[in-house]
């Protein structure tokens, strides 16, 4: 198994489906009364978090401690950091301190990637900036894989904010490595230009999208990260490109909806829509923990050197 | 990493009359199946666990539960390997508490798998009993663990392999001896 997750692009078909199976495993022991094994007993895992996040920090902290490792947060507000401390100063002292794991959340993209030359820990991206959120595309694949048999030719759209989203990044390029259909939906102004290179299809138009979909994905707007007007109303968005109950009735039975939280209701989601049975937001939550235990398992279970 | 056989321990009809025997001593010693549970270990102590099942049934008409345990999360070499060991699937589908517990593992060795199993199982509930069958005992203990069903006693080398196959695996029944081939 890879040391550092940064991107799904550095995972192959079949470590993907190692992950998703060893995932499985992970889900039985969160259905159990004791929810924990001793897998990773005595390793420790630090959540650094420059970021605001309550859904992934969360899970990572449940998932490291389901594994019996001990945990760490570190949020910036409160901490060295809030006194002027750099990544690269943090970082060193984290490995002093003799960290197995740093799972980090950035707005820079691509500071988890500088992170992993300055320390031996296995880093684990939890979001950078509008690059990639590998692990959200991980347990969101395994959400789908719990519905449908295959991901080959399966129909996708991710629709909304797509420029600002790392989540559409990550989950776009380990859908099309499993053989799955992708079609990105937004206004032309949240479509990033070299999506055309992702192996997707691009529309602007929802309603001639849906009717042909199995997964419709939706993207939260993020008006915190939007330093421009990128279109006209929320309103106007809304009425476009907003999940209402009109739209869903338009998508085939049995397709699925997916959203990575946080929502915000009545914009990109209806609040009703948020809420039906084939909605199936609180899945991926529950899906979150057991993946990222297959993952902290996966990267932390071995000694990192080719089995003799 | 290869294996090379040097011997049949058991052949398919031998493994069966064990199974049958083991099955008449789970009877003897608990007074019947009342409480009985098989949980085998994964994998092939969990196929070897369900023709147990089938035996007791045959035998008492007990229906007896049967579940499966994966013991890699509870391994003492984790961290110790080139790779994470693999993970199987566990499968218990009822309460292990106030149950005679009958771990079946396929090959008994160093015992470190049977004290995985047994914490793993506590975790699960607490049953009023836990016993031991084993297909092959082998020797080489290096943990106080020692069966109480056994179909068959082998001296081995420590470095030899021992393999057992089943039909519904492996596609045939069997047990051999061997080493380990470059």
């Amino acid at each position: 198994m890879i040391k550092h997750l940064l991107s799904v692009t550095q995972l192959s078909p079949e470590d993907i489906n190692r992950v998703l199976d060893t995932a499985e495993s992970f889900r039985e022991v969160g259905t159990r009364v004791i929810k924990k094994v001793p897998a990773l007993r005595g390793r420790t895992v630090v959540n650094l978090f420059y970021e605001n996040s309550t859904r992934t920090r969360i899970s990572f902290e449940l998932a490291a401690k389901r594994l019996s490792a001990d945990v760490i947060n570190f949020s910036t507000s409160g901490s060295s950091v809030a006194k002027g401390e750099s990544l690269k100063d943090t970082a060193l002292t984290l490995q002093a301190m003799g960290a197995d794991a740093i799972v980090i959340r950035h707005s820079s993209s691509g500071s988890p990637h500088t992170l992993t030359r300055w320390v031996e820990a296995s880093v684990i991206n939890a979001g950078d900036g509008t690059h990639e959120h590998p692990t959200q595309a991980l347990l969101d694949l395994y959400t789908i894989r719990e519905h449908f048999p295959s991901f080959e030719g399966l129909r996708v759209a991710v629709v909304g904010d797509v420029l600002h989203s790392r989540v559409a990044r990550s989950n776009t390029h380990a859908l099309v490595r499993m053989g799955a259909e992708v079609t990105l939906v937004g206004p032309p102004t949240l479509i990033p230009p070299e999506a055309q290179a992702w192996g997707v299809q691009v529309s602007h138009d929802m309603d001639e999208v849906l009717p042909k979909l199995d997964v419709c994905y939706m993207l939260r707007v993020q008006r915190e990260r939007q330093r421009q007007q990128y279109f006209p109303s929320v309103r106007e968005y809304s009425r476009l490109f907003g999940l209402t109950r009109e739209r869903v009735a338009a998508l085939p039975e049995g397709a699925l909806i997916m959203h990575p939280g946080p929502m915000n209701r009545g914009v990109e989601i209806a609040s009703d829509v948020a809420d039906l049975p084939r909605s199936l937001i609180t899945d991926q939550v529950t899906n979150g923990i057991a993946v990222r235990m297959a993952l902290l398992y996966l990267m932390l279970g071995g000694t990192g050197e080719e089995a003799a | 990493m290869g294996f090379r056989p040097r011997g049949r321990l058991l052949d398919e009809g031998e493994i069966r009359r064990a199974l049958t025997r083991i099955a008449h001593e789970v009877l003897e010693r608990n007074k019947g199946a009342g409480d009985v549970a098989l949980v085998g270990i994964a994998a092939r102590g969990d196929d070897l666990a369900r023709r147990m099942a089938e035996e007791l049934r045959r035998i008492e008409s007990a229906e007896v539960p049967v579940g499966v345990l994966d013991i890699t999360f509870y391994r003492d070499d984790i961290g110790l390997r080139g790779e994470a060991p693999e993970v199987h699937q566990t499968l218990i589908p009822f309460d292990v508490s106030g149950k005679t517990v009958v771990l079946v593992d396929d090959v008994l060795y160093t015992g470190r798998t049977i004290r995985a199993a047994m914490d793993a199982l506590m975790d699960l509930g607490r049953p009023r009993a836990i016993q031991l069958a084993v297909l092959v005992d082998r020797g080489h203990r290096e943990l106080p663990i020692r069966p109480d069903y056994v179909g068959k006693n082998v001296p081995t080398r420590a470095d030899d392999l021992v393999r057992v196959l089943t039909n519904e695996t492996d596609g045939q029944d069997g047990v051999e001896v061997g080493e380990v081939s470059a």
